[in-house]
């Protein structure tokens, strides 16, 4: 029995989401007194999967690969699980992780819990893990009860350790001849330049406030002096001020950032729903009795017109005086 | 084209939550119950658009008891041309995949829409398992699905942008924001609704592998500390002292 975390390579690096799937894997194997095996997809410098508590590595290679479909990966993965004799698969609950986990356990008839907040409580052969319900209201504990289990991590739940050490990567090759995806890639577009919104550590967002698209000027240039990303309510999105993938909330992106400034945003309930899992947030309104301030950790009650320029110069200084 | 359009039962997105005594389970009364805003809005008025340009049928399917056929009459009034119930509690994702794969495996639907993910249990996972069990390929989070000739053209997001594909039906997708746009249901949707079929499947059997042995409510923050709005760089000290965050 072993212990096996699916993990990925961005922009040259194990991504930050992997580093914590890797993290919570291998705990699950130290209690378990097996192996925490990371499989990887591409090439990088994979130092980091040993550090971060991995005690094999596997690349698994195979052409079919190349475009991280979810038939091919599902296929790949159980063949490793196999080989590897691994009941327990650990994916971040991110992109990939939401198209192969719930596919693989299918599979598998593993048992799943997809956005893990907690580590698991393990008695024997049933794990109980943690998530967020409703979300984000309200916290579930669900009872795996086969044999086989796949949980998938939430993003920016754990912070990451690396204090273990590199161990060697060995290719592992798979064997796709039987699994043909009718899926084909067309095209590929990356949003350059910018902060890819979920990965986010810091997140500037703003509403119907704003009045007008013209006036995001002041919020691009404080998310830029922050080197935050920047985000906006629903109706800002539909109105087309700002670019749909900008749009957080119950029906839009859910973030879970170290910071996340509010500014001109009313903070209705399907908002909070998509940022309430912020470590800290800080809200912006002209309106004293504006709701959001309920959920806010630092609050400031003033006309944003006036309030941002002065919170930009007071970035600047303080990244000024910090170097 | 043949569309079935999964759709599940959430509370209204207002809903203040509450649970049982024991905190075993969610209490559901005085809660207002919806279409899963995702199968609604993105996934059903897709399918609907597509069977207006093109013809075709669009069946909406829902894993659940009687008491939700409210929500489904709302699918139908929206426009879909027939419903149906598979009579089985919706408590696990992988039971709730496995009733839908045995109802649609011989119907030859061309495509199969899910939500992103339920607004209550979130979990985004029915899609992809039904995709699974019934050995088709599956899209996560469209953003656009264009069909023509047996082809469907679809974006969807991916780590760090967006990417388009192209898939010979029959697949699954799930829909995300983007898709279309909330439709109100008219007058005559509502009144025709109540004579479309909506007909009642028994479950099958299916494996619960999952359960729910307890719930919290999540923790608020604590009181809103405020600052000056003429001295903002008292936000930036604490955001770096207290907080930490920058
Ligand atoms: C099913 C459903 C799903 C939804 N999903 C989402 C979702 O995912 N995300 C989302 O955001 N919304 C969602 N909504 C909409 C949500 O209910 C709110 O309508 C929306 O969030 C309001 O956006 P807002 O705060 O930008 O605008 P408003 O509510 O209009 O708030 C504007 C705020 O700006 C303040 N303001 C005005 N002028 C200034 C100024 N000069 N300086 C500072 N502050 C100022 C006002 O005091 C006010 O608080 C959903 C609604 C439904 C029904
Ligand atoms: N009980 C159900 N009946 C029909 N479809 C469902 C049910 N539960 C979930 N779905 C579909 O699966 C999607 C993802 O749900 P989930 O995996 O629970 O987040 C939803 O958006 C629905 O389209």
């Amino acid at each position: 029995m072993s212990v096996l975390i699916y993990t990925e390579i961005a922009k040259g690096k194990v991504k930050k989401s992997s580093l914590e799937a890797v993290n919570y894997g291998s705990r699950i194997a130290k209690q378990l007194n097996t192996t925490a095996t990371a499989v990887v997809i591409g090439d990088a410098d994979l130092a980091d999967l040993g550090k971060a508590g991995a005690t094999k590595v596997l690349k698994l290679k195979n052409d079919k690969l190349a475009s991280l479909n979810g038939q091919y990966i599902t296929a790949a993965i159980e063949q490793v699980a196999t080989a590897e004799n691994s009941s327990i698969i650990i994916f971040a609950h991110d992109f990939t992780g939401k198209e192969v986990a719930p596919r693989l356990a299918a599979k598998l008839k593993a048992g799943i819990v997809a956005g893990a907040v907690d580590n698991p409580t393990i008695a024997g052969d049933a794990f109980s893990v943690k998530k967020n319900v409703f979300s984000g209201k309200a916290v579930a504990t669900y009872a795996i009860t086969s044999a086989k289990k796949v949980i998938s991590i939430l993003p920016n739940s754990f912070p990451v350790e690396l204090n273990g050490s590199a161990v060697e990567a060995n290719d592992f090759a798979v064997n796709l001849d039987a699994v043909n995806s009718p899926i084909k890639v067309k095209e590929v577009k990356k949003v350059s330049g910018e902060l890819n919104l979920p990965d986010a550590e810091l997140v500037v967002s703003a509403g119907r406030g704003m009045k007008a698209p013209e006036n995001w000027g002041m919020i691009e240039e404080l998310a830029k002096e922050l080197g935050a990303a920047t985000a906006c309510s629903r109706p800002v999105a539909d109105m087309h001020w700002r670019p749909h993938h900008e749009h957080v909330g119950q029906t839009g992106v859910a973030i879970r950032p170290n910071l996340y400034i509010a500014i001109g945003i009313s903070g209705a309930i399907q908002h909070l729903a998509g940022v309430n899992g912020s470590k800290t947030i800080v809200v912006i309104n002209s309106d004293k009795d504006c709701p959001f301030f309920k959920s806010a950790d630092y609050g400031i009650v003033g006309d944003a017109f006036e309030v941002v320029p002065k919170l930009i110069a007071a970035v600047k200084h303080f990244k000024a005086n910090k170097n | 084209m043949k569309i079935l359009v999964c759709i599940s039962n959430v509370p209204d997105t207002t809903t203040k939550i509450a649970f049982s005594a024991d905190n075993a389970a969610f209490n559901t009364a005085g809660v207002q119950f919806v279409i899963n805003p995702y199968d609604e809005w993105y996934a059903l008025v897709r399918a609907l658009e597509l069977k207006e340009a093109q013809g075709g049928n669009v069946t909406i399917i829902h894993v659940g008891a009687a008491d939700s056929e409210a929500t489904i009459r709302k699918g139908l009034a929206i426009g879909a041309d027939d419903a149906v119930r598979i009579d089985a509690e919706p408590n696990d994702a992988f039971a709730v995949a496995e009733q839908i794969a045995a109802y649609a495996n011989d119907k030859g639907f061309d495509l199969i829409m899910a939500g992103k993910e339920t607004i209550s249990y979130n979990g985004s996972m029915v899609g992809a398992m039904l995709a699974e069990l019934m050995n088709l390929p599956y899209v996560s989070l469209a953003t656009k699905l264009e069909v023509a000739n047996g082809v469907a053209t679809i974006e969807h997001d991916i780590d760090g942008g967006t990417e388009v594909l192209e898939c010979a039906l029959p697949l699954v997708l799930s829909a995300n924001k983007g898709m279309a746009e909330q439709r109100i249901p008219n007058m005559k949707g509502i009144m025709s609704a109540r004579t479309k079929p909506l007909t009642v499947v028994p479950a099958a059997s299916a494996d619960k592998l999952t359960s729910i042995s307890n719930y919290t409510l999540s923790a608020g923050r604590v009181d809103c500390k405020y600052i000056d709005a003429a001295a903002p760089e008292q936000l930036i000290e604490l955001l770096h002292t207290q907080a930490k965050v920058i």
